[in-house]
């Protein structure tokens, strides 16, 4: 019998083999070089569990499909490499779809399988169908529905493709179940073909000189650099064009750790809660260069007020970024890596001297701001704990966040010094995200510590998962910046609402400690720094998930911060700051 | 804002089921306006051509044009330049001839609009009439006095004129 295992071991050249369709699905998998799959098995899927039970890729059983798309997520942002999650039919399916929107949002390459009835069921309002293809089209780069065994290998090869070139994002493949059940001949080594799909990576040499010319001539430059600089890996690049110009870096929270946090020239975050210097500084600029950023509304603030002055250079490997919110003068649809590469060429040939000083040290006095809200003020202050708990971790350790208050002064405060080693949810903000994307992470990169800065009310929408990080073996750290409240909500009600405090109190609900060890994870509330230092450095040595409770007040108070729709240098730098 | 104004996309696009619901949903999904969309078979078996018109400024346009592009079904878009373009519309009317009077008056309509009459019962015509957009109207508001019973537009489709094209070699 012509069996994989048996052709492998005589070395022999595998092209057509007969199998099952669950079976081609693995063996593709296992050619893409997936070493982990996040899922949750159900009807419509077992053909494909019962495969899996034969082969070697790693299964992390997870206890809520959404967990196992932002676990797929999270593993993917970390590592670069695409993220797998699977699900069953109908509801496996419709609880991927958070965080399926979630990938979308932040251009993260995930590839999610579920499974459908079989196709004569289909259209039937059968048990458990849903019409996932429908509703995943508007937040996946694009989506398949597989019609026989066959056609297995060569729909996965496409999606991985899709989802990790370009911009990368999601891709959906739903699998009915007859189409993993039935056999055929199956062609791992055909070419993929895609015609309507290109790709442009090399950056117009017209463009790069039009870019070049503004930046010579530029007295106050100001690079925005966002995810796609991750996404391209091209943080040196990145860091070796702004030391050229000695130009100043903001980032967005998706381009948070491209730029190292202790560089002099790193201005840190950008937008409704950026830094004073960001955000004093990029409406200064005569030259703004942005790099794999799409202007949010959360980054601009009001369009008219986020630079008005400047001269705009947008790089964006996706053409329908450019324009879209922001009209650049110099576009360059390119690489960010390649692109950078460009512009750095160029310009160390034609750059003599720049005259700065003056520049330069309103940097550094903008940024001196923001360094003293760092110190430690006594108490448990998140951003003096934040920077303590900084100086424990190594500076390749990973950090996710929740959303809300936690995640903004994880992004203010928590330096990161590495690309990939700061994630958050940014497009959707997706409360949850944190905890299933430190899982992911962990597995990604088990040999560094993986801390997920969580809101009270952000970890309990996803808490359920300890269960997959104690039993999976991931140990994690959650460190919940416990304000009793849904904390941002509170804080624009505080601000915006006359104080009218309306459902955002959580009344100290749950004991997270007694909730940790119910899982069989580490539990510790803490009342001072040196207590929740103890506890970081216990976590760090555990071999099990160790959830630290941090109560801090509940009229605490994320600044700087930019009113929703205000220009973003308007900035309410809290009380007692002006 | 620009000014707004109407444009006709020609895209040719893969021809397998869910390639319509993609750009309907895209459209949906990014708030386009989107006037009128007819989509049939183009010279090669397994491509779709859909022609769109669409109301909006340069902006709106160039967004439509890159969004359509980033689908990976759709191969190839273009905008088409209204002065070296054939557009046209085919509408079927179905208008009440309740006497003789009143149906002589329509077929004399119909051969000054060179449209056919493709439907004759007693107390109704069917025109088959085809056209710019302007032309189809015109005639429809001369019809309304007669009453108009039923009304199926295709929405506009073309093709540029000479040998420019919009196609795969
Ligand atoms: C799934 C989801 N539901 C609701 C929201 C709206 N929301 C944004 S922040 C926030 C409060 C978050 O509270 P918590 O997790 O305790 O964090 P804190 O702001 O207190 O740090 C809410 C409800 C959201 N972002 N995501």
């Amino acid at each position: 019998m012509r069996t994989l295992q048996g052709l492998r071991e005589r070395g022999e050249e595998i092209r057509m083999v007969r199998m099952t369709g669950a079976r081609a699905l693995l063996e593709t998998l296992r050619r893409q070089r997936v070493d982990a799959i996040f899922g949750i098995p159900g009807g419509a899927m077992i053909p494909v569990y019962d495969a899996l039970y034969d082969m070697e890729i790693r299964h992390v059983l997870m206890r809520h499909e959404q967990c196992a798309a932002h676990a797929a997520d999270g593993y993917a942002r970390a590592s670069g490499r695409v993220g797998v999650c699977m699900a069953t039919s109908g509801p496996g399916a419709t609880n991927l779809v958070t965080g399926i929107a979630n990938a979308y949002m932040d251009s993260s390459p995930v590839v999610a399988f579920t499974g459908q009835v079989p196709k004569a069921y289909i259209g039937k309002d059968s048990f458990q169908e849903t019409d996932i293809i429908g509703i995943t089209t508007p937040i996946t780069k694009c989506n398949f529905q597989v019609r026989s065994a066959s056609e297995i290998p060569q729909t996965v090869k496409k999606a991985f493709y899709i989802a990790s070139s370009g911009r990368p994002g999601p891709v959906l493949i739903d699998l009915p179940k007859d189409t993993q059940i039935e056999s055929a001949e199956m062609d791992f080594d055909d070419d993929i073909e895609l015609r309507g799909y290109r790709l442009n990576y090399e950056p117009h040499s017209l463009q790069v000189e039009r870019a070049v010319g503004l930046l010579t001539q530029a007295e106050r430059p100001v690079i925005v650099a966002g995810g796609g600089v991750i996404a391209s890996n091209a943080s040196s690049e990145l860091v070796a064009l702004a030391e050229l110009l000695l130009a100043p870096v903001a980032t967005t929270l998706m381009g948070k750790g491209c730029i190292p946090e202790n560089h002099p020239l790193s201005l840190g975050l950008l937008g409704m809660h950026g830094t004073i210097a960001s955000n004093t500084l990029v409406p200064e600029a005569d030259v703004l260069l942005a790099v794999g950023v799409r202007f949010s509304d959360r980054t601009t603030g009001d369009v008219e007020g986020f630079c008005p002055e400047a001269q705009i250079i947008h790089i964006d490997i996706d053409p329908s970024e450019i324009g879209k919110n922001v009209k650049p003068h110099v576009p360059i649809v390119a690489d960010a890596k390649r692109a950078l590469r460009a512009l750095y060429e160029r310009l160390n040939q034609r750059l003599r001297s720049r005259e700065r000083s003056l520049w330069l040290s309103r940097v550094q006095e903008l940024k001196r701001e923001h360094e003293e809200m760092m110190r430690s003020e006594g108490g448990l202050k998140p951003p003096s704990l934040l920077a303590e708990l900084r100086k424990l971790l190594p500076e390749d350790a990973i950090v996710t966040t929740e959303v809300g208050q936690n995640q903004m002064w994880a992004a203010l405060y928590l330096k990161a010094y590495k690309p990939r080693t700061f994630i958050s949810s940014g497009g959707l903000g997706t409360m949850g995200f944190g905890f299933p994307a430190a899982i992911g992470a962990k597995v990604a990169c088990p040999d560094v510590p993986v801390v997920d800065i969580a809101g009270d009310g952000s970890f309990l929408m996803t808490e359920q998962d300890l269960a997959s990080s104690v039993t999976g073996g991931i140990p994690v750290i959650v460190v919940v910046l416990n304000n009793s409240m849904l904390g941002m909500v509170a804080q624009w009600q505080r601000l915006f609402y006359n104080r009218r405090y309306s459902q955002v109190d959580l009344r100290r609900t749950p004991d997270f400690v007694k909730l940790a060890e119910a899982f069989g994870a580490q539990g510790f509330r803490v009342g001072s720094l040196e207590e929740f230092l103890r506890a970081v450095k216990e976590a760090m040595k555990s071999e099990v998930t160790t959830v630290i409770d941090v109560p801090i007040s509940p009229e605490e108070d994320v600044f700087p911060m930019v009113p929703p729709g205000g220009k973003i240098r308007d900035i309410i730098r809290g009380e007692g700051r002006g | 804002m620009g000014e707004e104004e109407t444009y006709i996309v020609s895209a040719l696009v893969e021809n397998k089921p869910g390639v319509l619901r993609n750009i309907s949903s895209m459209f949906s999904r990014r708030g386009f306006n989107i006037e009128s969309i007819s989509a049939g078979l183009s010279e090669q078996r397994d491509l779709t051509r859909i022609t769109l018109t669409i109301r909006g400024d340069e902006g709106t346009l160039e967004q439509v044009v890159k969004q359509l592009d980033k689908l990976i079904d759709v191969i190839k878009v273009r905008i088409l330049d209204p002065a070296r373009t054939v557009a046209r519309e085919l509408a079927l009317i179905k208008v009440m001839t309740p006497d003789a009077g009143a149906r002589s008056d329509v077929i004399n309509y119909t051969e000054i609009f060179k449209g056919h009459i493709v439907d004759v019962a007693h107390e109704s015509l069917i025109v088959e009439i085809t056209g710019d957009s302007d032309k189809i109207n015109a005639f429809i508001e001369l019809m309304s006095s007669f009453g108009i019973r039923e009304i199926a537009r295709t929405g506009i489709t073309a093709l540029p004129r000479g040998m420019k094209s919009v196609r795969i070699e």
